[in-house]
């Protein structure tokens, strides 16, 4: 009895999550735990229903059924709302607003630190665009300071929903050593993509596909259960697994 | 609600208007624009002195439902409002710093409108300048609450900018200032006396014609704010942390 419980408690726990869109359910019961801690992956193609989930985690989707618990509290709860950073696909800043400005409101909102502005404008690496308007960024830059905002405040679950399309190799490549300082830091990220190549650099992977999940486990449990070399063909072989089996 | 949020909105939106020039010009140019206009139009001073205090509350009211619709349909669409939702934000610090920045800016407009009126133009104001400030402002915070609500019916933006014809001409045909109210069809009267156009217009009438804050000046005051309190909590109910 000597470990708390508390620190036990995984980042996210999702049981039997359903989601409805349109009339039509896109998530069909999905169950994952994500320990504190650790870089989660989100892999799966356009449409699989990985933006909806990170909705659903970030407490901005109307669910169906199931339950999900971050860090302890129901998704969305007031209590969470320092504590989670969430960045969407598209942009969500200001577009009239300089960077600066942008992260200087967000930041009064999280009533984070007045540094905090500077410290992830240096984070993304946007020092030289502090005083342009998001307007007149470029598509990376612009992802970037997408990303900064979810940083403001130090939050302990970082969700991003695929943070690193358009940006170069160079800067996908600094975006993901930032991401391991952070999780070595002690934050859990939540980062989406559907890059195979992206998946090896997380410590968990969840492959999805049509609303389900496919596969979770780490990327080198992945592939020696499909016996594969690369994840883009374990990936192959869990679809040929699940038509194959009867369901 | 949190006062530094609240102002740390108000001051966000500001800075966001302070970017764009073209609007600020037109916000305060083009009411300017209209007196100056409607100065020359009537040419007879009696008249003008009549009919331009009815206007100064009219500019403000409908430039603040387009701008406020607009701006709070872009936050909707852009993300922006799904990432506040997530944040430790109130929706009514959101929607008081939203009131605040265009209350203010519609302190400057009317400032401005007014300063020509009474010197360039002549208007010969009979009520008192304190009286006409304040309802000119309660029509912009009118136009603003409107706006905000309208906006939450708005999928698009050229959706939101009709919303300006079919919410703000019927109540300008019926308010009285192009027929006297009293001399329209009952039924007319009965819808003219729900709208709180109706209300904004009579104020004006009242400090155009008498230095006294009237009885009738008071009932229109409570009831613009009432409209405007209204909207707003209106407009906070449709905002929503969690969408479909």
């Amino acid at each position: 009895m000597s470990s708390s419980p508390v620190n036990q408690e995984p980042a996210v726990r999702v049981r039997d999550l359903r989601v409805a869109r349109g009339g039509r359910e896109v998530l069909h019961g999905l169950t994952f735990d994500i320990p504190r801690g650790e870089i989660a992956g989100l892999i799966g193609p356009s449409g699989c229903g990985k933006t909806t989930l990170i909705r659903a985690l970030v407490g901005v989707q109307i669910v169906a059924g199931g339950t999900v618990t971050v860090l302890g509290a129901p998704a969305g709860s007031s209590a969470l709302r320092r504590r989670v950073g969430y960045a969407t696909q598209s942009p969500a800043v200001y577009a009239d607003l300089t960077v600066a400005e942008n992260l200087r409101y967000f930041a009064s909102v999280l009533r984070a630190p007045r540094s905090d502005a500077d410290r992830v404008i240096d984070e993304v690496g946007l020092g030289r665009n502090r005083g342009q308007t998001a307007a007149t960024l470029s598509g990376g830059q612009l992802s970037r300071l997408n990303l900064a905002v979810a940083l403001l405040g130090s939050p302990e679950l970082i969700v991003l929903d695929e943070p690193t399309v358009g940006l170069d190799p160079v800067l996908r490549q600094e975006l993901w050593e930032l991401f391991r300082d952070l999780a070595d830091g002690g934050a859990t990220l939540v980062v989406s993509s559907h890059v195979m190549d992206e998946a090896r650099r997380t410590d968990r992977l969840l492959m999805m596909r049509e609303g389900a999940v496919l596969a979770d486990g780490t990327p080198e449990e992945l592939r020696s259960r499909t016996r594969t070399s690369d994840l883009e063909a374990a990936f192959l072989r869990l679809i040929n697994e699940k038509a194959g089996s009867p369901a | 609600m949190s006062a530094a949020i609240t102002f740390a909105t108000m001051r966000r939106i500001l800075a966001q208007l302070k970017h764009d020039h073209r609007t600020l010009a037109l916000l305060v140019g083009v009411p300017t624009l209209l007196m100056v206009l409607l100065r020359y139009v009537f040419d007879q001073p009696v008249l003008f002195d009549r009919i331009g205090p009815m206007l100064l509350g009219l500019f403000p009211f409908t430039v603040m439902f387009v701008v406020a619709s607009i701006a709070t349909l872009r936050e909707r669409t852009s993300g922006t409002l799904e990432r506040l939702m997530t944040m430790p934000l109130a929706k009514l610090d959101l929607l008081t710093g939203y009131a605040l920045a265009f209350g203010l800016l519609a302190l400057v407009q009317v400032a401005v409108v007014l300063a020509i009126s009474l010197t360039w133009l002549g208007l010969d104001l009979h009520g008192s300048l304190g009286s006409l400030i304040l309802v000119a402002l309660l029509d912009a915070l009118l136009g603003m609450a409107l706006g905000l609500l309208a906006s939450a019916f708005a999928r698009t933006e050229f959706q939101a900018v009709q919303f300006m014809p079919a919410l703000v001409l019927p109540q300008l045909l019926l308010c009285g200032l192009i027929y006297p109210r009293e001399k329209m069809a009952s039924w007319l009267q009965a819808i003219a006396d729900v709208l709180p156009l109706s209300y904004a217009v009579e104020g004006m009438q009242q400090i155009s014609a008498t230095p006294d804050f009237t009885g009738t000046l008071a009932l229109d005051v409570a009831v613009i704010a009432a409209f405007t309190v209204t909207s707003l909590v209106l407009g906070a109910i449709t905002l929503r942390r969690r969408t479909a």
